[in-house]
């Protein structure tokens, strides 16, 4: 690939032609095999998974972007080796090309840079409204919900140092330590936090929403396939945040009213106890074990 | 290569001050009258917060003083000052009476470099020395945590001791990265580069190094206060619980930012005021133009954090309920004002390495910068976006959720004045002449790595992906790529190019190169992989992970102990050097047409015998016609012809 430039004659843009259109050349078959591989090979692999619609949503995002992003990271490396290796101090200590700007050259990177820009800004709206807020915690009044909310299951997730707890309003506001969801179903999750903030990141589930203490943070997803998924607290939270975590796991449909109505029947005697369910609580500081109430 | 080193006027000029210089510096002050008047200030101030706050319910139910810290603190730092002198001048002029500033020097002793110098060389010097102690601290605790990491269950350090290293580390880092190109490179060369012998306001340039000090000291003694658990970003109603280490965190930060404060707006009146006779905009380099982009950046900032942290300070210790719940007051509101400052600060950490990059790549190439103003539309482009993007730190809060499109927005459109550095460096290794001296190898290891930051923050930007990947390694592995492989990056590379400027001295190339290359390969061996491990579902500042992550964490961890040994082998060499062999630099070694070259080494005292006229561009390379950038000795004559 070295060219013996010491001697290269002929018009500045007669040169810039000849190098220019090796540099292209290799960058886009190496940018297309390596986009092929990534798309085809490697993209249905990538995390987090495609358990639910929003976590496929971000695989797919994910992959989006990677593909945009090869012939980016190839583009200056392949112009980046060929500089090093042709345009080096031929031991003269001569001086370089002089050139101050390339209007044409200038003008192209603008208009490439914004394109890209624009569009990727557009695909990320657009991959954020229709999925329904796309897995993120929306705040107390969502403005993106899914299509038909009719049969939506509600999990309130209680985030304090250093747990999870769940509540199901649905089953009589239990209150249960497990994460438990049925396959094929919309969920609407409900994170609020008893002291700090903390976040709730259900990996598998491309969930992922802060939990703030008096507020009400809503995040959808509908389940796809079953299988087992953790959850962990992703906001510092304290000392014990890296212990924050545990596993839950989407079941059949079946599997899931047979848990949830055992657990309601087995924890009715507890569930008389808890404070009425709503959407915040308020701590109670001085009660060891971290009891709550209606504000 | 048309450098006329004839002009160097100044080179081995006798010191002009006299001995009566070894008497007057303990008059003056110096670092030991001010540890002395600083420890006296932090027992009265203790003394007094705990006559005022003793009695609070609050501090008698926590067994805390926060009241009491806080005064100590402030007391020490204002009787720090006093002690250092720095009082002396202005306390004079109260007096209607004009002390003279201290007379610079050729050849300086030590105690100068402990004292409170109105002398921009020498505060480049101490800046250069106090923020590598801080990068060298910060960097062991890393080390700290990649250790704890080597297991996903096996524990080093107590979950508690794990949490104070993690925000010592990012925080120490975080605080020195804003000033260690300005404080160092930008004090010692901007009046060099415009053509000036001194800076606008020594005396704030002065403060704003005595400021770093004791900020390092305080935030060092939280380690032993308990720590902080908060971490750097300080997040309420976390930081309203923790201890009295939380105080040092938001104390030391503040000091920081009042140093970042007195810097800048001593920088930004500096380069408007004192460029030389035909210093056009035009002709002015682009560090210097990084300098007051970035100072600007500073001064409209800055502020929003001493008020989020005077927020911090008052709500811990008095219980104004400002970033809490209960009596109305809200953790988004530390959230806003946290990251209002912290996303400007993370460009204004980027621009300076951005600049200096800039700077120092033609000098190799051989050739002009290509397209100049493109490269200075970039970096204006960026600290002006910078304040319209802090929410992209907040996807996933539960905040205002209709902003996300508009957010998502403007965090990618600054991939455009982004890319105009990237444009800029390519054009100007485009039909170069490259030498590949250690800085330049430095310089292309900048592009090399900010590549991956860069690509990888639009993974971040777009809403549906950083939900994937928002407060995990992923991100963590963003901003060391950013931070360490860009900026560290360019202030080594500018360590090895500057130092026959600073020290008279220049670094072995052979040794350079060896401390390069096992820095750049550690470097990526370190990090690459944390993108992934964030991917696969890691969040930040934990001490137990998936077991399945084991191989790659302890791949990680041992890559990192070999950029430690990197680092090692650079301190020890430069010092080696510096101290002990100090081979001898030639008067401009690269072949710079650069201004601040022209004046031989050591640099005179005055830096120039008169204010030069500048002639042309510094980046003139390969123009045959080209004559030197500056006459340094200009006739009557020479300065109407500019005009
Ligand atoms: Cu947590």
């Amino acid at each position: 690939m070295a060219l013996k430039t010491s001697e290269e004659s002929g018009s500045p843009a007669a040169i810039a032609r000849k190098h220019g259109s090796r540099i292209v050349a290799i960058w886009f078959i190496l940018s297309l095999i390596i986009d092929l591989v990534v798309w085809f090979v490697w993209g249905p692999h990538m995390p987090p998974g495609d358990m639910t619609t929003t976590a496929a949503g971000q695989q797919f995002d994910f992959k989006v972007l990677t593909v945009m992003s090869v012939p980016v990271l190839l583009m200056v490396w392949v112009y980046g080796a060929y500089v090093i290796i042709n345009f080096r101090d031929r031991g003269d200590h001569a001086d370089g090309y002089y050139v101050k700007g390339n209007r044409k050259s200038q003008g192209l990177w603008y208009a490439a840079t914004a394109v890209l820009v624009l569009f990727l800004a557009g695909f990320g709206t657009y991959e954020l409204v229709v999925p329904a807020g796309a897995g993120v915690g929306e705040g107390p009044s969502p403005i993106w919900k899914p299509a038909s909310t009719a049969h939506m299951l509600q999990v309130q997730v209680i985030a304090q140092q250093w747990r999870f707890t769940y509540r199901w309003p649905q089953f009589g506001g239990m209150e249960t330590t497990s994460l438990v969801l049925p396959v094929n179903t919309e969920i609407q999750f409900n994170v609020t936090s008893l002291d700090v903030i903390h976040d709730f990141w259900a990996y598998q589930l491309g969930v992922k929403a802060d939990a703030n203490p008096e507020d009400n943070n809503v995040a959808y997803t509908k389940t796809q396939q079953t299988g087992r998924f953790v959850v962990r607290c992703d906001e510092l939270c304290g000392i014990w945040h890296g212990a924050m975590y545990n596993y839950g796991n989407v079941v059949s449909q079946n599997a899931f009213y047979q848990w949830a109505t055992n657990m309601e029947a087995q924890n009715a005697s507890l569930t008389k106890l808890l404070p009425k369910y709503s959407t915040v609580y308020v701590p109670n500081d001085n009660v060891a074990g971290g009891q709550y109430f209606n504000g | 290569m048309a450098i006329d080193m004839s002009q160097s006027t100044g080179v081995g000029q006798s010191g002009g001050a006299g001995g009566s210089s070894a008497a007057r510096w303990f008059a003056r002050g110096n670092i030991f009258t001010a540890t002395l008047f600083g420890a006296g200030g932090w027992f009265f101030g203790h003394w007094w917060g705990n006559v005022i706050a003793g009695h609070y319910t609050s501090v008698q139910n926590s067994g805390t003083n926060d009241v009491s810290w806080l005064l100590g603190a402030i007391f020490a730092v204002v009787a720090w000052f006093i002690g250092l002198g720095a009082l002396n001048h202005p306390i004079a002029k109260l007096w209607g009476g004009e002390a003279p500033m201290a007379e610079k020097k050729q050849k300086y002793s030590i105690m100068e470099y402990f004292s409170y110098s109105t002398d921009h060389k020498v505060v480049g010097i101490q800046y250069l020395f106090a923020m590598l102690m801080y990068f060298f601290v910060a960097g062991l605790l890393a080390l700290g945590i990649r250790t704890e990491l080597l297991s996903p269950t096996y524990h080093i350090w107590g979950p508690d001791t794990y949490i104070e290293i993690v925000g010592e580390h990012g925080t120490m880092m975080m605080m020195m990265m804003t000033s260690i190109i300005m404080g160092p490179f930008g004090n010692f060369l901007v009046p060099l580069m415009i053509g000036s012998k001194r800076m606008a306001f020594p005396r704030l340039e002065a403060a704003s190094f005595w400021f770093t000090v004791p900020a390092f000291f305080f935030l060092l003694s939280a380690l032993w206060q308990g720590g902080f658990q908060s971490g750097w970003t300080g997040y309420a109603p976390l930081s309203i619980q923790g201890g009295v280490g939380q105080d040092a965190y938001l104390f030391s930060f503040t000091l920081m930012a009042l140093s970042m404060l007195a810097a800048s707006t001593n920088m930004v009146a500096t380069i408007i005021n004192y460029r030389a006779p035909g210093m056009r905009w035009s002709r002015l380099s682009v560090l210097t133009w990084g300098m007051i982009t970035t100072a600007f950046t500073m001064i409209l900032s800055v502020p929003v954090l001493i008020d989020g942290l005077y927020v911090m300070g008052m709500d811990r210790a008095v219980q104004t309920s400002m970033l809490y719940g209960q009596h109305g007051g809200s953790p988004f509101l530390w959230e806003n004002l946290f990251w209002f400052f912290g996303h400007p600060e993370v460009y204004l950490l980027a621009l300076p390495g951005f600049a200096i990059t800039t700077e120092i790549l033609p000098v190799f190439a051989r050739k002009p910068v290509f397209a100049l103003k493109t490269s200075i539309a970039g970096m204006i482009g960026v600290a002006t976006l910078s304040f319209f993007v802090w929410q992209h730190h907040l996807f996933n809060s539960g905040m205002n959720p209709d902003m996300r499109p508009l957010f998502m927005l403007s965090t990618e459109l600054i991939s455009i004045p982004t890319g105009f550095l990237y444009l800029v460096g390519m054009g100007t290794v485009w039909r170069g002449r490259l030498r590949f001296n250690v800085p330049m190898l430095f310089m292309l290891a900048v592009f090399f790595n900010f590549l991956w930051g860069g690509i990888t923050g639009v993974y971040n930007s777009d809403v549906p992906v950083d939900a994937l990947i928002h407060g995990s390694f992923f991100v963590m592995a963003h901003f060391h790529f950013t931070i360490m492989g860009q900026l560290m990056f360019a202030v080594f590379g500018a360590i090895y190019y500057y130092t026959p400027l600073f020290f008279g001295i220049k670094l072995s190339e052979k040794l350079g190169k060896i401390h390069f290359w096992t820095m750049f390969v550690a470097f990526n061996s370190t990090f690459l992989p944390l993108f992934i491990v964030g991917w696969l579902g890691q969040p930040r500042r934990v001490f137990e992970y998936a077991a399945r992550l084991q191989t790659l964490n302890q791949w990680v961890s041992i890559s990192a102990y070999v950029l430690g040994l990197s680092l090692a082998f650079f301190v020890v060499t430069f010092i080696w050097q510096l101290v002990v062999t100090r081979p001898k630099s030639e008067p401009n070694p690269w072949d710079s047409r650069g201004l601040e070259w022209q004046v031989g080494i050591p640099v005179p005292k005055d830096n120039f015998d008169r204010i030069p006229v500048i002639l042309s561009s510094p980046y003139e390379y390969g123009n045959p016609n080209a004559g030197p950038m500056a006459d340094l000795s200009p006739t009557v004559a020479s300065v109407g012809s500019d005009a």
